[in-house]
């Protein structure tokens, strides 16, 4: 397994062949229109509503129609801080998650990486809170796992002095950001382990030869080769990571409080809870031109990544 | 290496402690990782009475009562989720291999922005605009039907896919390509006896990479279903009851929910990590 795909493959046929007609040009448009056309449709005219929206006082429990507010819905987005701290609670749980994961991630592969009785076998083991549902896995997590009085948690934890805890009320963002991780670090060790399956033996024969020990071995060859894997790792776990929503609404329903409220589930309580559409869709415009400047940074790395290794071809 | 060697390691320590060492640590980590899942599925056998006990209980008769009480009600839920999930990912492949072919194999001359621009939707939070998909899903007449969660699981998984199935396009040989063209074979010939072929097993992990996206898809679903749509993971909400004691009806729910995924990824491992990195790490 190695990372071959980049950008920078060169095309099957010349991209432009002089003279290429508009007959031809059109031709190779074509197959790609329906995607494009389906693709703008589906995911920009949301947008664009939402923006109109973002303009209009529309609550969905009042008889009164949509009118036109000016910048008031932006101007509460701004001042209210439960907007901005479920901005700030999202940042936190998504790096939080993330990083941890990628940690747990490189140190699971390269257990994985070396032989031992049934590899396999515990390689399945290991994708598989990747592979659960995250619906059952936040249901599971909150009742048959950290229930206070029946859960696997607090019995496992009992010899170590830990006594009933009720986790979901005094440790919420804990709990979530720990089965965000659990589910997460699979993917993780999955990218992670096809880094290190793709490190060429002879580099590592010959650093033994030269007689360096494991760890420099590590931390000079393996980790700089890893790093593409690992930042694709990260991009990837952010960009689903971020919009965490099923542990947050099942496990804590984003309290106590808004301790565990997150981005998705403060905007699906405005909508759902509070009715208040234009506030929502305000705060959904702040949060992709948010999304968008990170976005432009992720979308520049991306195009690293996929050309690390156009040297080689 | 092998556990047989007495060669003595670093430190004098014979090798084989290592490397016994290494298993037995890597097994514990993965038991670790897994004993959620193993406490989902042994929970879900217990009777309501052995699942809530404290210490909880590891020797129990099992029974399999939970989960006929789980699958009662559960028809509908189920056969939602089937179609969504078949009916998006069928509709995926649909549009992503001709969008796949046209970036790579005839290129179009803007190939590059073409696969940033599918790329840069996935990073576009869809709960930004959940209010607003309402309400056009409502005037649509879409709120609460199949179809509307088969367009967005559909565009949701598009750009994952079209990725993925370019980079398999990019692995068919050129002399086959090649072969073909000599042989006269025009557009149509050339993808439907070169193409096809060689990149057929790819289509089916792209497809089973959706099925897993789409299966487990709750967001959308909770916003847009009621009753007319509602998928596996609102079926697995609705088996929490607002009281009394659920701890192993949910965990037969849940294991029911999950099995057809964890199958499917198991089954495809190796697929698995190609479709995670987007086709990038083969």
């Amino acid at each position: 397994m190695t990372v071959v795909e980049d950008l920078a493959v060169p095309p099957r046929t010349e991209v432009l062949p002089r003279g290429m007609g508009r007959r031809e040009r059109w031709l190779r448009r074509l197959p790609l229109l329906p995607a494009l056309i389906y693709v703008v449709v589906v995911t920009q005219i949301p947008f664009v509503v939402t923006l109109w929206y973002s303009f209009q006082n529309y609550f969905w429990n009042s008889p009164a129609p949509a009118h036109f507010t000016g910048f008031s819905n932006y101007t509460t987005v701004f001042t209210n801080p439960s907007f901005r701290g479920a901005l700030v609670r999202s940042v936190f749980m998504t790096v939080t998650a993330v990083i941890a994961a990628m940690i747990l991630g490189v140190a699971l592969a390269v257990l994985l990486d070396r032989k031992f009785f049934g590899r396999g076998v515990a390689r399945t083991l290991i994708i598989t809170p990747f592979l659960v549902m995250p619906a059952a896995a936040a249901l599971v997590w909150a009742g048959p796992m950290l229930d206070p009085n029946f859960g696997l948690v607090n019995y496992l934890l009992a010899p170590f002095g830990v006594h009933h805890v009720a986790w979901l009320s005094t440790q919420a963002l804990l709990s979530v950001i720990t089965v965000m991780i659990w589910q997460w670090t699979p993917f993780m060790t999955l990218i992670v382990l096809a880094g290190l399956q793709s490190q060429p033996a002879e580099t590592l024969e010959a650093a033994k030869v030269d007689g360096a020990g494991a760890l420099a071995t590590f931390r000079e060859l393996t980790l700089p080769h890893l790093r593409p894997y690992i930042e694709l790792g990260i991009l990837l776990g952010s960009i689903y990571l971020v919009n965490v929503f099923d542990a947050v609404r099942l496990m804590t329903n984003g309290g106590p409080g808004t301790s565990t409220t997150n981005l998705p589930f403060y905007l699906y309580q405005q909508v759902n809870n509070a009715f208040d559409v234009g506030g929502a869709a305000a705060a959904g415009v702040v949060t992709v031109i948010l999304t968008i400047i990170v976005a432009s940074f992720a979308l520049r790395m991306f195009a690293r990544v996929f050309q690390f290794e156009e040297a080689r071809a | 290496m092998t556990a047989t060697t007495a060669r003595p390691g670093p430190r004098g320590v014979p090798r084989w402690v290592g490397t016994v060492g290494w298993g037995v640590l890597a097994w514990v980590v993965a038991l670790i990782f897994f004993l959620p899942v193993l406490w989902m599925a042994i929970t879900a056998f217990k009777p309501e009475s052995a699942a809530e006990t404290w210490p909880p209980q590891f020797v129990f008769t099992p029974t399999l009562s939970e989960f006929r009480l789980a699958i009662t009600g559960m028809g509908p839920f189920l056969v939602h989720s089937i179609v969504a999930t078949v009916g998006s990912t069928i509709l995926v492949l649909l549009l992503a291999v001709p969008a796949a072919y046209a970036l790579s194999v005839y290129p179009v001359k803007a190939w590059r922005d073409g696969l940033f621009f599918f790329i840069s939707t996935k990073m576009l939070p869809i709960v930004a605009v959940i209010g607003p998909l309402y309400v056009i899903a409502l005037h649509a007449h879409l709120l609460d039907s199949l179809g509307l969660l088969i367009i967005l699981y559909t565009a949701m998984n598009l750009p994952l896919a079209i990725w993925m199935i370019r980079s398999f396009m990019l692995e068919v040989p050129n002399e086959l390509l090649e072969a073909a063209r000599l042989d006269g074979a025009g557009r149509i010939r050339e993808m439907s006896s070169v193409i096809m072929p060689v990149i057929s097993p790819g289509l089916v992990s792209t497809a089973l990479i959706c099925m897993i996206f789409a299966w487990n898809e709750l967001f959308l679903a909770l916003n847009l279903t009621v009753t007319n749509a509602a998928t596996m993971p609102m079926f697995l909400i609705s088996s929490v009851p607002q009281e009394g004691l659920y701890i192993a009806h949910l965990s037969a729910a849940a294991l029911i929910a999950s099995i057809p995924v964890i199958i499917i990824g198991w089954v495809a491992q190796r697929s698995l990590v190609r479709g995670l990195s987007m086709g990038a790490i083969k």
